[in-house]
């Protein structure tokens, strides 16, 4: 499904590789993980994947279903199926929450060739999605993610992945800035829309959530690159031994 | 050699006497015709703006001044329906500044007087004859306003409305531009008896140019709200003037938007007279090009425990020039004032400009007052936050543009007129990607 090889990337601004020969894939109905220490690219593959501009891929390519992702607009990556969960939601005084959501669906549909929602079959899908997620109907009328909790924030995000019904979700450390309660509230959110033809690329730094959200396949990230693949257990083996000694076990 | 002051004064005095040549007052009217020959003195007195006067340092006024219009081209509304059509509304049709009966409404509305100011000005004893000029002349110490005194000196029609009750529907001014060389003045008196209520509405492209001038005098307890557009003609040379007079516990709300236009002067100024008034004016502008827009308003407290609020927003590219000068002026015995003042501009690109003069004067000690300026363009963030979930730039660009426009837009009370006022916004949005 996700097929990314040996991907290189640098900032466009300065003359710094970010990411030096990302090789991985992601097979339908598959949760990976990629934890790593802070600053080892993790963040930045997510944004390259979504489109963020301000990086320079330099080699390397990344598919999905085989469509090459690097040439899209992010608003085409999305109508392929591609949604991140923001690391950091941005918030957009002005913008009611259910405007938003309505826009986003009804763009990735028109991109599609598909009919749009009705406003009726709309607002029933979304009470129903928001219920599930604890997210009340204030919530959905305040402007997109203003003044909105840390908790509030990432609920949102799973929401707007349940509205959209993507193929295939990156996770950025959602579980950051969470408690425990609001980390199993997205945990169970991410769960209920595991399925067979969806995978899953969960970053975090922590393996906390990935007690929560069961990852099939971990993999360890350190300066740019993919440096030990494992299964649920490689988890485990980062809580109790640290970064430090996974990473300088491997070749550079 | 001259001094700078004997230098504007022969430029204004030049200005003023060309501007005069050959223009007589209109015939008629008893009590009209006297108010007109006094507005005449106060234009000779104070003379009409040059670039150099203060409050005209970011709008040349020159095109506004000048004895005859620049032509100006028709626009073609390809057959789209005109704005509030779906609001059920008194319409008053003014054809290039000249009112049309037969393309208007019935006027009669309970509640409400409506009458041609021609007619009006024809009968020995009339209300407006305390309204007509009257707060126009007040509005012009501390800063003259000399188009607003040509306005009254000269302009033939208009329409006076009374209002003495709570009006059940808006009454609706709908200009319509059909001569390319079209100079036209209008002059309107709105009075609403204590604890009436009304709404006005004003469309429609004009004239090739428009001088119009709005004296509203809302009594005690009485709500007045107006809602503006100023759009579908792109040569527009247009200076408009509300002066309002806001009584104990009354409202007064105004919101304009403005659209394309060369150069569009809104002049707004009102004056809180009576404990417990309210007064909001907002305007909410986008254009490109050669586009010049400025508001200018000037709010005084002069009685206690009032509030105001000016709320203006400005989207501006390809070279187009946005203007706000604001003023609160809370004289001494205007205890507990909440004055509020924001201004915006949002630049899609960097030939844009918004210049700005917000001023504060305050001789009262127990006052809440605030004012706000920003200048910024899309942030990149929220844009590739929508982007990623599927909604393309141009439609993303539209709704944040929408978003930086609300707090404009939400100033209008009634649901279907702001839901009008955003589809002609988000329209224009869509032509202008």
């Amino acid at each position: 499904m996700l097929e990314i090889k040996n991907l290189h990337v640098k900032l466009e601004e300065e003359d710094k590789a970010i990411l030096k020969g990302v090789t991985l894939t992601v097979e339908p109905g598959k949760v990976h993980a990629i934890m790593g220490p802070n600053g080892s690219g993790k963040s930045t593959l997510s944004y390259v994947l979504s489109g963020r501009e301000g990086y320079e891929v330099t080699d390397g390519t990344a598919t999905l279903d085989g469509h090459d992702l690097l040439d899209m607009e992010p608003e085409e990556r999305a109508a392929l199926g591609l949604f991140l969960a923001f690391q950091y939601p941005v918030e957009i005084p002005g913008v009611g929450n259910m405007t938003f959501l309505r826009t986003a669906v009804n763009a990735q549909r028109r991109a599609r060739g598909e009919e749009e929602m009705s406003s009726g079959a709309f607002l029933k899908l979304v009470r129903e999605k928001a219920r599930a997620l604890q997210i009340d109907a204030d919530m959905l009328k305040r402007p997109v993610n203003t003044g909105f909790s840390g908790g509030e924030k990432k609920r949102n995000e799973i929401l707007q992945m349940a509205m959209l019904e993507p193929k295939m979700c990156i996770l950025d450390e959602t579980d950051s800035g969470l408690d425990v309660d609001a980390m199993k509230l997205v945990a169970d959110g991410v769960n209920a829309l595991r399925s067979e033809g969806r995978g899953f690329l969960v970053i975090t730094h922590y393996q906390r959530l990935l007690d929560h959200i069961r990852p099939d396949v971990v993999h360890i990230m350190a300066d740019g690159r993919i440096v030990k693949t494992g299964g649920p257990e490689l988890a485990l083996q980062v809580e109790t031994e640290g970064y430090a000694d996974i990473v300088a076990g491997e070749p550079a | 050699m001259a001094s700078r002051a004997e230098q504007i004064a022969r430029i204004r005095a030049e200005t003023t006497e060309a501007r005069l040549a050959g223009v007589a007052l209109p015939a008629g009217g008893a009590w009209l015709a006297t108010a007109r020959r006094e507005a005449m003195g106060r234009v000779q007195a104070l003379g009409l703006p040059t670039r150099r006067d203060e409050y005209w340092k970011y709008t040349d006024p020159s095109t506004l001044t000048a004895p005859a219009p620049q032509p100006a081209a028709i626009f073609d509304t390809g057959g789209k329906p005109p704005l509030f059509h779906e609001i059920d509304r008194v319409r008053l049709v003014f054809v290039d500044g000249r009112f049309d009966a037969e393309a208007s409404d019935d006027p009669r509305l309970a509640g409400v007087e409506i009458e041609r100011l021609a007619e009006a000005g024809r009968a020995d004893i009339h209300w407006a004859k305390e309204l007509y000029g009257t707060l126009e002349a007040r509005g012009q110490k501390p800063v003259a306003r000399t188009l607003a005194a040509l306005n009254t000196a000269l302009a033939e029609d208009g329409v006076l409305i009374r209002v003495t009750a709570r009006a059940e529907k808006p009454v609706s001014l709908v200009y319509l531009h059909r001569s390319e060389t079209s100079d036209a003045m209008l002059h309107h008196c709105v009075k609403i008896e204590p604890g009436a209520e009304l709404t006005l509405l004003e469309s429609g492209a004009a004239a090739a140019r428009l001088n119009t001038v709005l004296e509203v005098d809302v009594a005690a307890g009485a709500r007045f709200h107006h809602v503006r557009m100023q759009g579908r003609d792109h040569e527009r040379r247009a200076a408009t003037h509300i002066f309002a007079r806001v009584g104990e516990g009354a409202l007064f709300k105004s919101f304009t938007a403005t659209l394309n236009g060369r150069l569009t002067r809104n002049d707004c100024v009102i004056e809180l007279a009576g404990r417990d008034g309210v007064a909001h004016v907002a305007g909410a502008a986008v254009g490109d090009g050669d586009f010049h827009q400025d508001d200018t308003v000037f709010v005084t407290h002069a009685a206690p425990a009032c509030e105001s609020r000016q709320v203006f927003k400005k989207v501006l590219r390809s070279g187009a020039v946005g203007v706000f000068q604001g003023k609160i002026l809370v004289k001494q015995p205007a205890q507990l004032t909440d004055g509020y003042q924001i201004s915006q501009s949002l630049l899609l690109d960097e030939d844009s400009q918004f210049l700005v003069k917000p001023e504060l004067e305050i001789y009262a000690d127990d006052v809440k007052c605030s004012h706000g300026s920003t200048s910024g363009a899309i942030d990149p963030a929220q844009l590739f936050y929508l982007r990623a979930r599927g909604v393309g730039r141009e439609e993303a660009q539209a709704l944040l543009v929408l978003a930086f426009l609300g707090e404009a837009l939400d100033e209008i009370e009634d649901a279907r007129l702001a839901d009008d006022i955003r589809s002609r916004l988000e329209a224009w949005l869509t032509r202008h990607r």
